[in-house]
């Protein structure tokens, strides 16, 4: 794609180099984020929870220099096509990676709150769904790196297990909840905590249609099935 | 000087010997000094020669003038000629000499420019024309004398107009020409994109578009003719009585000089200054008023 | 603690889709080119061009300088035929008529086909008898009429309120912005179908250059538009469709938005990006 082949003018190359640059330590940073933030949990580490947490200033700082820089090259360089596909996505990921990051520090705060509890049951669901959606970051990341399409339209296929795994541990935290009513403050936590890993998952998917349009230049050819049912868990909606 | 030698030694890539370049600096200041003096010299002596010319003129020319130089004619030496019948006749003869010669010169200014390009044709018919352009006017006079003269069986008025007007067709033929050229092919392709056929274009657009330059060659050739005497002695002939006949002699200014000035009656060499004079100074009004036309064009 | 909720969900709207929605809106062909070659003497300028020109809408054309894209213009109104050992071969088709062929009256054609050039040309007479002229040539109006279609064009051409006091003075004494929309108005003065514009900005400061491209905006509801421009951004602002030219091919056509924000051949990519070459 227009990697391929240098600009005109080389300044031009230059500040789309740093434009990726910046964008990889954005997301090496929320990668790491979100690393804490579901060891937090699974270890009921305090300490590791509030590095997460501060983590999330640098996130902030970085995606407004993004905004900043990109606004700059839209007004200076006037990009075209593929260029300015590049530009506008990095803009769009830009704020997916802010997003996420937000959700992993409030993870991160919620397994502080949840280390105050006995949990009598297993969180092997919620460690399973934090480390397909730490994968997927990191793969998206890769792709957008590489400009890997095939790599991104796997991330956005394997959305759907994420899902799946929230729709259980929803169906599994409600169920512990009317068991026992002492349950339902940490379980509410464990919700939220669980909600946040499957945005993060959405993100992802955002992420991936992003880099597949700024690399091909068209969204990706396939209807994705929306994968939460979770709203209608409880209470169908009459037809 | 050590400022620009550190600030152009900062500047990477090849280096430059400071002390060559301020060498050939010098010398190119000298031989600017040299020529740029020759220059003002020849310039100066040929403002004095000109000013010398007209200051003599104006000296002799303005003793003699008077009422009488444009209303009576030429008389016998020592009865208070004038030159009336001069300058009308030299009026004649470039008021007819210019509208024969300038429709025919602005119909082959125009075909050389606008049809004929640098067809066989059109290159030779622009040769020819700058022949005539520095042929001596002399050849002109004895050329219609063979044809305008000679058969008709004597000088006339008629003859001396078409000597003229053969002088006035090369000039206006090039400026016509080169003011055609001149004109930026958007402007002709701008009109015939509205659907305009060629001829309207010309007449309606390029004529008016390089009229300023065509007026100014036009002047260009009347100062010019106005002062020919050559051509006239072999068809006017000149005649020292009132004629305004077209079929007989016709006296002008120029050949009135020529005749006055050599002869022997001081009153004549009078005339023949005050002639020159009035030539002199009509000619000069002339390409005054094509150079501010020119201007204005601009 | 707070409860961090979801914003709103957007993940599936895809800025992909924009592009579908523009090219589904372009109008029947006005001019259909077919198969164009054009040759200046032994030098082939133009290669098997098709292209339709959408009615009441505007083509830009872009590529290098000496792609072609001028030369297309000349030949839809049959500029060429100026200049000896220029021909065109082909279908240029303008109802059942081929503008290239050589029985064609050129300048009713020209009174059909209208043109404005890189550099403003208004012609050596006044405001009034510049828009008169070209009308002049294909009508006969009454004064009053003739008024009227002067006031028209001149308000059609975004002039009017600038030059209506001075319509008797030289239009050489017009800025170049308001000679470029005087010549503007003379085209349109003679009510043509289409206009093909040769760089029109070229010469001209910013401000007049977006007068002209908001005048271009406006014109494209009556008239069939045809636009080379150097300047790819202008192309992006006026063009409803863009064609890009390269070696006298025609490399890619598409709408604008396609052209600059997803084109499909690699040349285009490569020169709507600057990686030219």
């Amino acid at each position: 794609m227009s990697d391929s082949t240098e600009h005109l003018v080389k300044s031009f190359d230059n500040d789309l180099k740093r434009l990726r640059d910046m964008l990889t330590e954005m997301g090496g940073i929320v990668e790491s984020q979100l690393a804490m933030a579901a060891q937090a949990i699974l270890n009921r580490d305090a300490v590791v929870a509030m590095r997460a947490v501060e983590e999330d200033p640098k996130v902030d700082a970085l995606e407004r220099e993004v905004e900043q820089f990109v606004i700059q090259m839209l007004a200076l360089r006037q990009p075209m096509a593929g260029d300015l596909r590049r530009i506008v996505a990095a803009l769009k990921i830009t704020g997916d990676l802010e997003r996420i990051g937000d959700y992993a520090a409030n993870v991160a705060k919620r397994s502080v709150v949840l280390g105050q509890y006995n949990l009598p049951y297993s969180l092997a669901g919620l460690a399973h769904m934090a480390t397909l959606v730490q994968e997927q970051l990191k793969s998206i990341m890769d792709a957008l790196g590489t400009s890997d399409t095939a790599k991104a339209v796997e991330v956005w296929r394997s959305d759907r297990v994420v899902d799946d795994i929230y729709n259980a541990l929803f169906r599994e935290l409600i169920t512990y909840m009317m068991e026992d009513p002492r349950n339902i403050t940490p379980c509410t936590h464990l919700l939220f905590i669980a909600k946040n890993l499957e945005r993060i998952g959405d993100h992802t998917t955002n992420i991936a249609e992003t880099v597949y349009y700024a690399v091909e230049g068209e969204a990706i050819p396939d209807v994705r099935p929306k994968g939460d049912t979770s709203a209608y868990t409880v209470v169908k909606p009459k037809e | 000087m050590s400022a620009t030698t550190s600030s152009a030694s900062s500047i990477p890539g090849p280096a430059k010997d400071l002390r060559v370049s301020r060498a050939l600096g010098k010398r190119r200041h000298r031989i600017n000094f040299v020529v740029k003096t020759l220059c003002v010299l020849a310039t100066m002596l040929g403002m004095v020669l000109l000013g010398s010319i007209l200051l003599t003129l104006i000296w002799r020319g303005a003793a003699g003038l008077s009422l009488t130089v444009f209303t009576n004619v030429t008389k016998p030496p020592g009865s208070g000629g004038g030159l009336l019948n001069a300058i009308v006749g030299t009026l004649i003869q470039t008021v007819i000499g210019t509208a024969i010669g300038t429709p025919i010169g602005l119909l082959v200014g125009t075909y050389l420019a606008e049809y004929g390009h640098s067809s066989p044709l059109a290159n030779a018919v622009r040769f020819v024309s700058d022949v005539l352009l520095s042929a001596p006017s002399i050849l002109i006079g004895l050329f219609v004398y063979q044809f305008a003269v000679e058969p008709f069986g004597g000088f006339s008025g008629a003859a001396g107009c078409i000597a003229l007007a053969i002088i006035v067709i090369p000039i206006v033929v090039r400026t016509t020409e080169d003011m055609l050229r001149l004109i930026t092919p958007s402007l002709r392709e701008a009109a015939i994109g509205l659907g305009a056929p060629k001829w309207k274009v010309i007449v309606l657009i390029c004529y008016r578009a390089a009229m300023d330059g065509i007026v100014t060659g036009v002047l260009l050739a009347i100062a010019r003719i106005a002062g020919e005497t050559a051509p006239l002695l072999f068809t006017s002939l000149g005649n020292l009585n009132w004629s305004v006949s077209l079929g007989q002699p016709m006296a002008s200014l120029p050949v009135a000089i020529y005749q006055y000035a050599g002869s022997a009656f001081d009153d004549w060499v009078q005339l023949a200054w005050v002639g020159a004079l009035l030539i002199t100074f009509g000619v000069l009004a002339i390409n005054i008023a094509a150079r501010l036309l020119l201007r204005r064009g601009k | 603690m707070s409860m961090t909720t979801a914003p709103s969900e957007s993940q599936n709207t895809s800025f992909g889709n924009v592009q579908a929605r523009a090219a589904s809106a372009m109008n029947p062909a006005r001019i259909s080119i077919d198969n164009l070659d054009f040759y200046y003497g032994e030098h082939k300028a133009l290669k098997g061009i098709g292209l339709d020109l959408p009615d009441r809408q505007v083509t830009g054309m872009i590529g290098p300088s000496g792609c072609g894209k001028s030369t297309l213009l000349r030949v839809l109104n049959r500029m060429y035929d100026l200049y000896p050992g220029q021909r065109a071969t082909g279908q240029v088709m303008m109802d059942e008529m081929n503008i290239i062929d050589p029985k064609v009256d050129v300048n009713a054609l020209r009174a059909r086909v209208g043109m404005v050039f890189q550099k403003p040309t208004p012609f050596p007479m006044t405001i009034y008898e510049n828009i008169a002229f070209g009308v002049k040539l294909h009508e006969r109006l009454s004064r009053s009429a003739m008024d009227e279609r002067v006031e028209w064009s001149l308000t059609r051409a975004a002039l009017w309120g600038e030059v209506k006091d001075r319509l008797n003075t030289s239009a050489m004494g017009l800025s170049g912005g308001q000679q470029q929309r005087l010549c503007i108005a003379r085209t349109i003065a003679v009510r043509p179908e289409v206009i093909l514009l040769d760089e029109p900005t070229s010469a001209l400061d910013p401000i007049s250059t977006l007068k002209i491209e908001e005048l271009i905006d406006e014109l494209k509801h009556d008239f069939t538009i045809a636009i080379v421009t150097h300047n790819m951004q202008q192309a992006a602002r006026c063009a409803d469709q863009v064609a890009f030219f390269y070696l006298g091919e025609m490399v890619e056509c598409a709408p604008a938005a396609q052209i600059f924000t997803a084109p499909k051949q690699k040349r285009t990519q490569e020169y709507v990006t600057g990686r030219f070459g």
